[in-house]
Parts: C-alpha cells; sequence; structure tokens
C-alpha cells in the first residue's frame, strides 16, 4: 500500500504509548478519524480516492480494536518494544496454572452437556475474573516496571484466557441451536 | 452538533447541485423506491399512487415482462411463468432451497445459484430481481425527471456475500449505480433515529416476507452503530403461509397438487394469515382445478399453535445478537418493529415478552426501510443536508479458511466493524510445494461443510523450498458493502504472486454487459447513447470534484509543474466529453484519476491530521 502508514497505532489516536489508556478519548478520537476517512464521506467521488478512504477506513478500524481490547493492546505494545510474546513457541507454564485451565475446560464441558445456560454465565464471570487479575499484572509490568519480558509472559497466560473465552461462546452458540 | 462541524472530509462538490439519488428496498414480497426531496424523505407512487410494488415478475413467451401488481394477479394463472419471492433464491444452489417441492416452479439447478426455466427461457434470480429494479428506476427517472447520479439498495442484515454479491449484480444489471449496499435494519434504523432524534442503545427487529434480522444499536447524534446483527435470512411471512397451506393439505386430504392449485393455496394462506392479525377466524375457500372446493375455517388460536416454533426460531437470534454486543436485556431503551410480518400479534407478544416492554410500532413497517435508505443516498451522492452522521455497521457471519481435516479458521469474526481487513500467515507441508489451495468459507461452524462456500483459488508459483519454509500470508478484506475480497502472497522469497478473487457465483463485469446486450430492453443503439451519457456524467463530476480540490489545497499542496500537469489533463478530459466516444472519456477520465492520486493522498494525510489536532478533543456529544 502507498500511503503513509508510520504512524503506529497509538500515535494515530494521538494517545501516550502506555497500556493503561483513557477508553473514552479513544473512543472519540476514532469516531472523530472515522468521520474524515469513511467510506461513506467518499462515495460520490473518484474511484482513486474511494479506494484511499477504504485502506484508511480499515487501517483505523484495525487500530481502533487493537487498543480496545487490553490484550491486544500490550501485544501491540510488546511489538513496538520488539518483544516477541513467543505465544506460540514458548509453552512452558507453571503446572498449577494449567492444572486450573483444564478445570476451566472440564467445567465448561460439563454445563455445555447439561445444556445450562446459567452455569455457564457463572463459569463466564469467574473466567472474566481471573482475567481482570492478569490485565492489573500486566498493567504493573507494562507501565510501572517496564519488565517486558514479564509482561509477555502474563500475555501469554491471558491466551489461554482468551481461548476460554472462545470456548464459552461456542457453547454458547452451541446452547441456543 | 459538534461532529458536524468538523472540515469536511475529501472534496467539496461546489457549485451546490442537488444530486438525484434514490433509496430502493428490494423487498422478498413488496420493493419501494424513496427519496430525498426538499430535505424530506419520501416514498415515490407509481402512477396509479401505489407505493409498494409487489416483487413479482412475470415473463411471456413473445420476450414481454410484466412486474408487479399485474404480475401478481396471473400468478395463479400462470404459476411457473411468475415468479414471486426470487429474493430467497439470490446466491442460493438448490440445495439451499427448504421447501422446493411445495413450490410451482421449474427450477435448474446449477453450480453456485439456481435458476428457474420459463417461457422465455432460463433465467437467473439476478436477472429477475433486475426486472424489478428496473421497474423501480423507471419510475424514479419519471417521478424526479433527471438522470440518477446512483442508487442504495437494501440486503437483510444477515444476507453472505453470496446473497449481497448476487444483489449487487441485479442493480448494476438493471443500469443503476450502486452506491451502497445497505442493511436494512441499519436503513429503519437511520429513518427511525432522525425522526425521533433517539439516543441510546436500541434494537431493530425485521421480519419480512422471507428474511429475519435482528440488529442491535448505539445512537446518539451525529453516530449510528451497530454493535451486533443475527438472523435468519430464510425465515419470514412465507413460512407462516408455508405452515397454513400444509395445514390446509392435511386437513382436506390433498396430495401433490399442481402448480396452478399449489399458487393458489399459498395466496389463500397468505390471505388468511393477514386476516388473522384483526380477527379471531377466517375462512379460507378455493375451487381446485379438479373442481373439487376447499371450505375450511382457521381460528386464530389454531394458526398460532402452528407456527409458534416458527416465532420462537427469532428468539435464539436475539440472544446472540445481544451476547455479541455484550448487552442485556435491560440495557435496550426501545425496540423498533420493522417489516410486515411483524404485525402479527404472536409475533409482538414474544417480542414484548423478551425485551420486557412495548416494542416501537409508531412507524410504517412497509416503508421505513426505503425511506432510510433514500436518506443515506442522499447523503452518499454528496448531497449535503445540513445534517451529517457517521454509519458504522458490521459483518453479520464470520469469514474463514479451510485447514487441514476440513476445519475453519476464522480469519475475521462475525460484528467485526466494517470495512475491515484481516491477514493470516499460512506455510506449505510438502517439501518443493509450487502451489496452495485456498478455499475461503462463510459461517460460525467448525467443520468446512456445514458453512457456506464462497470460493476457491489456488496461489500458484511459489518457489520450491522445504516444507514449512514458505511464508503465505492470505488477506481478507470486506468493503462497505460488506463484500469480501480475498488476495494471497508469498513473502519470504520476496516473490510475490498475487491473487484477487471475487466469489466465483458473482458475475463478471463481462458477463453482465453481455446479459445487458442480451436484454432486449437494450437495443445497441440505447446501450452506446446510455453509455456515452454515464461517461459525460462520470467526466463532468470528476472534473468538478478535482477543480474544486484544486481551488482549495492546489497551491498549498502541488507545485507548478504538477499543477500544470493536472490542468493538461483535465483539458484532455474536456475534449473527449465533446465528441461522442465514449471509450475515449472513460480513457481520459482513468488519467485524470491517476493523474490526481497522490494529490488525493495528501489531501486525505492533511485532513486526518487536522481533524485530530484542530478539533482533538472535539466534543462528539458522547
Ligand atoms: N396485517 C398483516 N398481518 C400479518 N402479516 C402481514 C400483514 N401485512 C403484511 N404481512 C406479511 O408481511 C410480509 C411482507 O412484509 P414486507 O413487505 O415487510 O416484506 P419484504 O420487505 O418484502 O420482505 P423481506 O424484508 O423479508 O425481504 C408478507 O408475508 C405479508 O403476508
Ligand atoms: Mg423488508
Amino acid at each position: 500500500m502507498q500511503f503513509d502508514f508510520q504512524q503506529n497505532f497509538f500515535q494515530m489516536f494521538g494517545l501516550p504509548e502506555c497500556f493503561k489508556l483513557d477508553g473514552t478519548v479513544l473512543e472519540q478520537n476514532f469516531l472523530t478519524l472515522q468521520s474524515q476517512v469513511h467510506p461513506d464521506k467518499f462515495a460520490h467521488l473518484p474511484e482513486s480516492e474511494r479506494r484511499l478512504s477504504l485502506q484508511w477506513a480499515t487501517r483505523v478500524n484495525e487500530a481502533y480494536q487493537t487498543l480496545r481490547k487490553p490484550v491486544d493492546r500490550a501485544r501491540y505494545l510488546l511489538k513496538l518494544r520488539d518483544v516477541d510474546t513467543q505465544e506460540e513457541t514458548n509453552t512452558a507454564m507453571p503446572a498449577d496454572f494449567l492444572m486450573q485451565q483444564m478445570e476451566w475446560r472440564e467445567a465448561i464441558d460439563e454445563a455445555r452437556h447439561a445444556g445450562s445456560l446459567d452455569d455457564l454465565d457463572a463459569l463466564e464471570a469467574r473466567v472474566q475474573h481471573e482475567a481482570k487479575a492478569l490485565l492489573q499484572q500486566l498493567e504493573a509490568s507494562l507501565d510501572q516496571a517496564h519488565d517486558y519480558p514479564a509482561a509477555a509472559g502474563v500475555v501469554r497466560k491471558l491466551r489461554f484466557f482468551e481461548k476460554l473465552s472462545e470456548e464459552v461462546a461456542s457453547a454458547y452458540d452451541e446452547l441456543d441451536h | 452538533m459538534a461532529l458536524l462541524q468538523i472540515s469536511e472530509p475529501g472534496l467539496s462538490t461546489a457549485p451546490h447541485q442537488h444530486r438525484l439519488a434514490i433509496g430502493i428496498d428490494l423487498g422478498t414480497t413488496n420493493s419501494l423506491v424513496a427519496t430525498v426531496r426538499n430535505g424530506i424523505s419520501a416514498v415515490l407512487n407509481d402512477s396509479e399512487g401505489r407505493a409498494l410494488l409487489p416483487s413479482v415478475v412475470r415473463y411471456h413467451a413473445d420476450g414481454g415482462v410484466q412486474v408487479g401488481d399485474a404480475a401478481q394477479s396471473a400468478q395463479s394463472e400462470d404459476p411457473v411463468n411468475t415468479i414471486v419471492s426470487v429474493k430467497r433464491f439470490m446466491g442460493r444452489g438448490l440445495k439451499d432451497v427448504a421447501d422446493v417441492m411445495s413450490l410451482p416452479y421449474r427450477f435448474v439447478d446449477e453450480p453456485g445459484m439456481l435458476k428457474l426455466r420459463t417461457v422465455a427461457g432460463v433465467k437467473s434470480p439476478v436477472e429477475i430481481s433486475a426486472e424489478i429494479l428496473k421497474s423501480l428506476r423507471e419510475r424514479a427517472e419519471q417521478a424526479l425527471g433527471g438522470e440518477l447520479v446512483g442508487a442504495v439498495i437494501t440486503v437483510p442484515a444477515y444476507f453472505d456475500d453470496a446473497q449481497r454479491q448476487a444483489t449487487k449484480d441485479a442493480a448494476r444489471l438493471a443500469g443503476l449505480n450502486v452506491l451502497r449496499l445497505l442493511n436494512e435494519p441499519t436503513a429503519a434504523a437511520i429513518a427511525y433515529g432522525l425522526d425521533n432524534a433517539a439516543e441510546g442503545i436500541y434494537a431493530v427487529y425485521d421480519l419480512g416476507g422471507g428474511t429475519f434480522d435482528i440488529s442491535i444499536l448505539r445512537l446518539s447524534r451525529g453516530v449510528f452503530e451497530v454493535l451486533a446483527a443475527n438472523g435468519d435470512s430464510a425465515l419470514g411471512g412465507d413460512d407462516f403461509d408455508h405452515r397454513i397451506y400444509c395445514w390446509l393439505l392435511e386437513k382436506n386430504g390433498l396430495s401433490a397438487l399442481g402448480a396452478q392449485d399449489t399458487r393458489l393455496l399459498l395466496t389463500r394462506a397468505r390471505a388468511a394469515k393477514e386476516e388473522l392479525t384483526d380477527r379471531s377466524e377466517t375462512r379460507i375457500a378455493a375451487v381446485l382445478g379438479s373442481g373439487e372446493v376447499i371450505d375450511t375455517v382457521l381460528t386464530r388460536q389454531d394458526f398460532q399453535e402452528m407456527t409458534q416454533n416458527l416465532v420462537a426460531r427469532t428468539i435464539q437470534p436475539l440472544r446472540r445478537a445481544l451476547r455479541d454486543a455484550g448487552l442485556t436485556v435491560d440495557e435496550v431503551k426501545g425496540v423498533v418493529m420493522v417489516g410486515g410480518a411483524t404485525r402479527m400479534p404472536q409475533v409482538q407478544r414474544a417480542v414484548a415478552d423478551f425485551f420486557k416492554q412495548t416494542p416501537l410500532t409508531n412507524l410504517d413497517p412497509d416503508k421505513v426501510v426505503a425511506l432510510g435508505a433514500a436518506i443515506q443516498a442522499n447523503v452518499l451522492a454528496g448531497n449535503r443536508g445540513g445534517d451529517e452522521w457517521l454509519l458504522l455497521d458490521v459483518c453479520p457471519l464470520s469469514l474463514g479458511i479451510e485447514t487441514m481435516g476440513g476445519l475453519t479458521e476464522k480469519i475475521i469474526p462475525r460484528n467485526s466493524t466494517i470495512p475491515t481487513a484481516r491477514a493470516q500467515d499460512f506455510t506449505t507441508f510438502k517439501d518443493g510445494q509450487t502451489a496452495m489451495s485456498i478455499h475461503v468459507v462463510q459461517g460460525e461452524r467448525e467443520l468446512v461443510s456445514d458453512c457456506r462456500s464462497l470460493a476457491r483459488f489456488e496461489l500458484r508459483g511459489i518457489p520450491p523450498m522445504v516444507a514449512g519454509a514458505a511464508r503465505i500470508r492470505v488477506t481478507y478484506q470486506i468493503d462497505a458493502d460488506g463484500l469480501l475480497s480475498v488476495s494471497a502472497r508469498e513473502q519470504t522469497s520476496g516473490v510475490e504472486s498475487h491473487i484477487v478473487v471475487k466469489p466465483s457465483y458473482g458475475l463478471s463485469d463481462a458477463e453482465i454487459t453481455q446479459m445487458l446486450q442480451d436484454s432486449t430492453q437494450y437495443a445497441r443503439d440505447d446501450m452506446l447513447a446510455r453509455a456515452l451519457r454515464e461517461q459525460q456524467v462520470e467526466a463532468g463530476q470528476l472534473l468538478e470534484a478535482v477543480q474544486s480540490a484544486l481551488d482549495q489545497d492546489g497551491a498549498d499542496l502541488l507545485g507548478e509543474d504538477e499543477r500544470a500537469r493536472i490542468a493538461t489533463v483535465m483539458h484532455r478530459v474536456r475534449e473527449a466529453m465533446q465528441g461522442s466516444d465514449h471509450q475515449a472519456i472513460k480513457k481520459a477520465v482513468t488519467q485524470l484519476n491517476e493523474a490526481t492520486v497522490q494529490f488525493a493522498q495528501a489531501r486525505m494525510d492533511r485532513n486526518v491530521a487536522r481533524a485530530l489536532t484542530g478539533h482533538r478533543i472535539a466534543d462528539l456529544d458522547r
């Protein structure tokens, strides 16, 4: 693509490069940017402009989605710092963490088989609660300690929680069938 | 409204001149066309004052085509050549249509999309829909007395890529410039939201003749944001008719009816259903081809019982949409009802029970979609009506790729805000592998066989390497119409193979041109005249846009040579416009487009930079 993509996502929204972020400012600036670049603003213009608008609007959406979701935001920050989160390669995890993950999974499976929406609701709340504690750790390592390897380790843990959330979501979908 | 004051993006279209644009609701049962005149959105009636055009097309042996009421009244007499509810077949194969057996058509199974055999030959759903659109286009051109700049065509929010592509092709075949495909519930939300200055979370429940949609939106001044959409693109009033039809067959011990009797009973069933909205019972009477007389009473209670599970099928998507939006029922401020089938009391009751509130029925459920489409068309055409807003919509279904073992790997998850693009890297699994086949699928299920296959293509010319060494990046892009394009590129070797596919059921431009030429309504001379006119209009618009951009930013952003170069190409366009060769105009237009690419980029960059600096804390009323 030929247009200037030098700006990183934080720069794009005029935000400081840190994990903690003001969601309201992010959202406002997202809307301000989209109101400049969205394809609806260019529909009556020549093809070349429409293409440019499509590229920009796509980019702005990508940036917004990345910064909006905390784990993606952390991944992105680490990437900016040239730190590899090693989510595919580094599978060394504390045994008790893995045990707990197994238990979660079993609980989700049980709820799925029992067809219990209430159980799923409860599980989802607990998964979210645990993930929240990890997000706090992430903020501490990224913004205060600047300990990026530690942050990468937390991201690896959070990857497991993302997978759990996906399983919960697909269990919900299944129960709706 | 702060958002509206932000500096104008893109090129302005001064001098101000109203551009004629229309919104079309291409419905399963009824279609409408609307436009904004003097700042007010209004449905355009036909010469007899009717707003709704029944979506019915009848083909005659002599090649003549009837659309609308005339065709509808012939449906029982000539069912095979009179196509109703063609929207259900858009982008669908024969195996996708559940009730084929009880439909009075001669289907032709074709890969991708089925076709129908009529006295006037084999017709695709795209061609049949194009007849409906053409009729509305003519209605609009007559009412407005001028050349249309373009049209917004609405589609069910839950339409997949195949159905959207088919709709867009139909519009192009009807000679319309498609400004945008707009989701029906979103169109309704625009009309409703603007009219009522609505703010907060709203649900739009749209049950029409053939499709069901639920969209959850956040409305605020200046922004319409779709948070989630769900639905069933094969569920609507037609299915309620079908239940009554089956009940009639059973009750009267009938089987294997001919096409005429089938259509007759389906028509009677629909009338009965509509009557039961206001009455507690209705009489269904008909004389079959055999002379057999049917005379039955259907009570509202029986009707509601036999259609209970149809209503229930609309409730599951509500739950999913809310969950995807991360909201609970209590957060929904209002429920907007759209579509003729929401008039049924059992539907209103079920929706009220689910949302724990009385749904809003204070708007015309038949017209609101077309009115919203017209409002959006007006904006997209570049008419500034004082008010401006940002519309953010989503893709309803996940898009994925087939991986080992027939499993789907999701690339773009459902309810992503569009336009969007996502890339995923893949590698080769055999030494020396030089090609990779890519299978694009849409849907939520894990098995590829449970999803809709959109396209298959091969990336060739991968330099031979050991297994796992190549890095093939597959990129999915969804545009603002919700349409997908896919590209693939091998990255490691620096050798680039690049391919962009349009899903396979889509018609190529050449095919559409061919179909236009074949169609009896366009004699060759008409075609040429039309092409010339279109090119002239486009060239005129482009010149106007470039001139206004030059006036605004030319001095700042361009050097003298650059300005001179653009001026030369503009001159070439003006010269070509004097002539009658549409190809020559097209060529000059392309040159001008190319000559202004960098200028456009510079303007875009500057607008973006300004948006966040000059108006950094633009209070967006949110
Ligand atoms: N009073 C009524 N009671 C019950 N059903 C009705 C009533 N009036 C219209 N309908 C039904 O509404 C359906 C048509 O609604 P509408 O015109 O909104 O659909 P459409 O826009 O053509 O279809 P879609 O949006 O699914 O493509 C038909 O099935 C019709 O029988
Ligand atoms: Mg409709």
